[in-house]
């Protein structure tokens, strides 16, 4: 992991995405900074995810670019990335974590096989080596380590999840997008993992970027706010600024709808 | 590995004759041609798997149909077969596909290692090391090593394209963490020439080091996947493994009984249903040259050759 102080890690210009004469999301612009936690809040339906698929390459956006801060390279249009190039940064400086974590995982073999993946993937042969990690990276997410060898399919949500960041984080990535990342879970057990996401975020100095529309989930991890409706960012400004004194009027009916946590 | 021992009736060889109204070998001409140009693509690439349009055969599929189609595409009037099912020459599979060959081409057969120049086999690369000139073909089942944890072809095609083999090692990762040591036996994986893993068939792990820079020349065909590979003469291949947990071949604490045999893949076959057992070559031919010029196990005589001709079928 390098530190740089020349700028944003990652530069977003009006990134829009269109589904035939459907708005996904229209002219998104923003800059994330080395170590910060963007929230991407708003209802299902609001772009958001559209919005986090076009930024992760998954989705290519109809115009906008998205640019990448890439070392001696500088800032590099992910557009623009060859396949082996894209496929690359998603195994190494980046991470994506699903809000379905049956999706970001592979259920068919070991949670420890899911988390030693990423360094085999970078040309780890050395297996005690790699057990080591990966122990330390179940016990940095709270996983008993007596389950290193056991399917996933014998796991809570809640430790689904947890492997799913631990699997993510191994090759410690400078970026990380979170889709939904505490969706479906008890409220107990959202606690659990959002404090644990905080004390990773704070230790790693990860850049993050959370969509999510749990506006508590924010109000803990999130630097910054964008606040999407019908495609658009209608807000934005630091969390505390747009929770506490939301300038938009559907920004005032988020916030006055939630129940503060 | 551990023979169940069915006492059938061996398929008599005697009175062949030529099939008529089919062309040499089976195959039209052109069929052959297309295969030879996947088998001259597949050395081009070494490892690297090469569609063709696998035909039907007369056997049923699984019986190898795509090892078949690569010797029918090669051999002449002036080759010798030698055909290996599970080490032996005279499984029911071996003999079917030998005598088809016979049958379609009139060339000679053998059960010698040394004196054939086409192999076709099934589970085993023969103990005898193969020599220049030789052509040994795999049957393959399966031929994408990448496929037990990526179902989606378009994706195994970009992983081998970039070289992304970090999920090959799930597998031996996982074996080591569970048996403490990597316990595949079978379908080893390998990398060819440091460029593409491939599956080397199914043969034991052992058979494993005998492909690494073999003399002769390796071809891989799957009928029912449409793929062929090919390791080229004297081609690195390196079988996968950890810095701490290196590549190891199987060892057994025994000779072979019937030959005395300390250097080859030993099958294990149950005598009585006390316990007993004993463990012979699996590689007929290499044993019974073996014995031929004086080698012996530790059996009484009258015992081998009652083995002998059990192992045989007789
Ligand atoms: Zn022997």
């Amino acid at each position: 992991m390098s530190v740089h102080d020349e700028g944003p890690l990652l530069k977003v210009m009006g990134v829009t995405k269109y589904f035939g004469s459907r708005v996904g999301c229209r002219d998104v612009s923003f800059d994330l900074w080395p170590g910060e936690v963007l929230g991407i809040v708003g209802e299902s339906g609001s772009g958001k995810t559209t919005l986090l698929s076009s930024l992760s390459g998954y989705l290519e956006p109809s115009t906008g670019t998205v640019k990448y801060w890439m070392g001696q390279e500088g800032l590099v249009d992910v557009g623009r990335l060859s396949d082996p190039q894209r496929r690359y940064l998603m195994r190494t400086e980046w991470g994506m974590v699903r809000q379905n974590p049956r999706e970001g995982l592979r259920m068919r073999v070991s949670a420890g096989a899911n988390v030693g993946e990423r360094l085999m993937a970078l040309g780890a042969r050395h297996y005690g080596k790699i057990r080591s990690e990966v122990f330390k990276w179940l016990d940095r997410v709270e996983i008993d380590l007596g389950r290193v060898d056991d399917s996933p399919e014998t796991f809570s949500g809640g430790m689904l999840q947890r492997l799913q960041i631990a699997r993510n984080l191994v090759t410690k990535p400078r970026l990380v997008l979170m889709d939904e990342p505490t969706g479906g879970l008890d409220v107990s057990v959202q606690a659990r993992l959002l404090d644990l996401m905080r004390s990773l975020v704070s230790e790693l100095g990860l850049s993050l970027i959370i969509v999510t529309h749990d506006l508590a989930v924010v109000r803990l991890l999130a630097h910054r706010l964008l606040v999407m409706r019908n495609g658009e960012v209608v807000e934005s400004g630091l969390t505390d600024q747009v929770l506490d004194d939301p300038h938009h009027a559907y920004t005032q009916l988020l916030v006055s709808s939630v129940i503060q946590p | 590995m551990r023979k169940q021992l069915v006492l059938q009736p061996r398929i008599k060889e005697t009175g062949l004759q030529l099939i008529k109204g089919y062309n040499f070998a089976y195959l039209d001409e052109g069929t052959k041609r297309m295969i030879r140009r996947a088998i001259l693509k597949a050395v081009a690439v070494p490892g690297h798997q090469v569609p063709f349009g696998s035909r039907e055969m007369p056997l049923p599929l699984g019986w190898g149909t795509g090892g078949i189609q690569i010797t029918a595409s090669l051999i002449g009037p002036d080759d010798i077969l030698k055909v290996i099912d599970q080490g032996s020459d005279d499984t029911t599979n071996a003999v079917s596909i030998r005598r088809f060959f016979t049958q379609t081409t009139g060339v000679r057969s053998t059960e010698k290692t040394w004196m054939a120049t086409l192999i076709q086999t099934r589970h085993r690369i023969p103990e005898t090391p193969l020599r220049a000139g030789q052509i040994i073909i795999f049957q393959v089942p399966i031929p994408e090593p990448l496929r037990f944890l990526e179902p989606r072809e378009t994706e195994t095609r970009k992983m081998h394209g970039l070289s992304e083999y970090g999920v090959m090692y799930i597998k031996l990762y996982e074996d080591i963490s569970i048996h403490g040591h990597i316990a595949t036996a079978y379908m080893y994986p390998v990398m060819v020439h440091n460029r593409y893993v491939a599956s080397p068939s199914p043969i034991p792990r052992f058979d494993n080091t005998k492909m690494n820079r073999m003399p002769a020349l390796q071809l891989f065909g799957a009928g029912r996947e449409k793929r062929i590979y090919a390791i080229p003469p004297y081609t690195t291949v390196k079988s996968l493994d950890f810095e701490d947990h290196p590549f190891e071949i199987e060892k057994w604490d025994h000779c072979c009984a019937l030959c005395g045999s300390g250097e080859s893949y030993l099958d294990e076959i149950v005598t009585d249903d006390q316990g007993g057992r004993l463990f012979v070559c699996s590689d007929t031919d290499y044993c019974q040259e073996r014995r031929a010029v004086g080698h012996k196990g530790s059996l009484p005589d009258a015992v081998k050759m009652a083995i002998t001709r059990v192992k045989r079928g007789d």
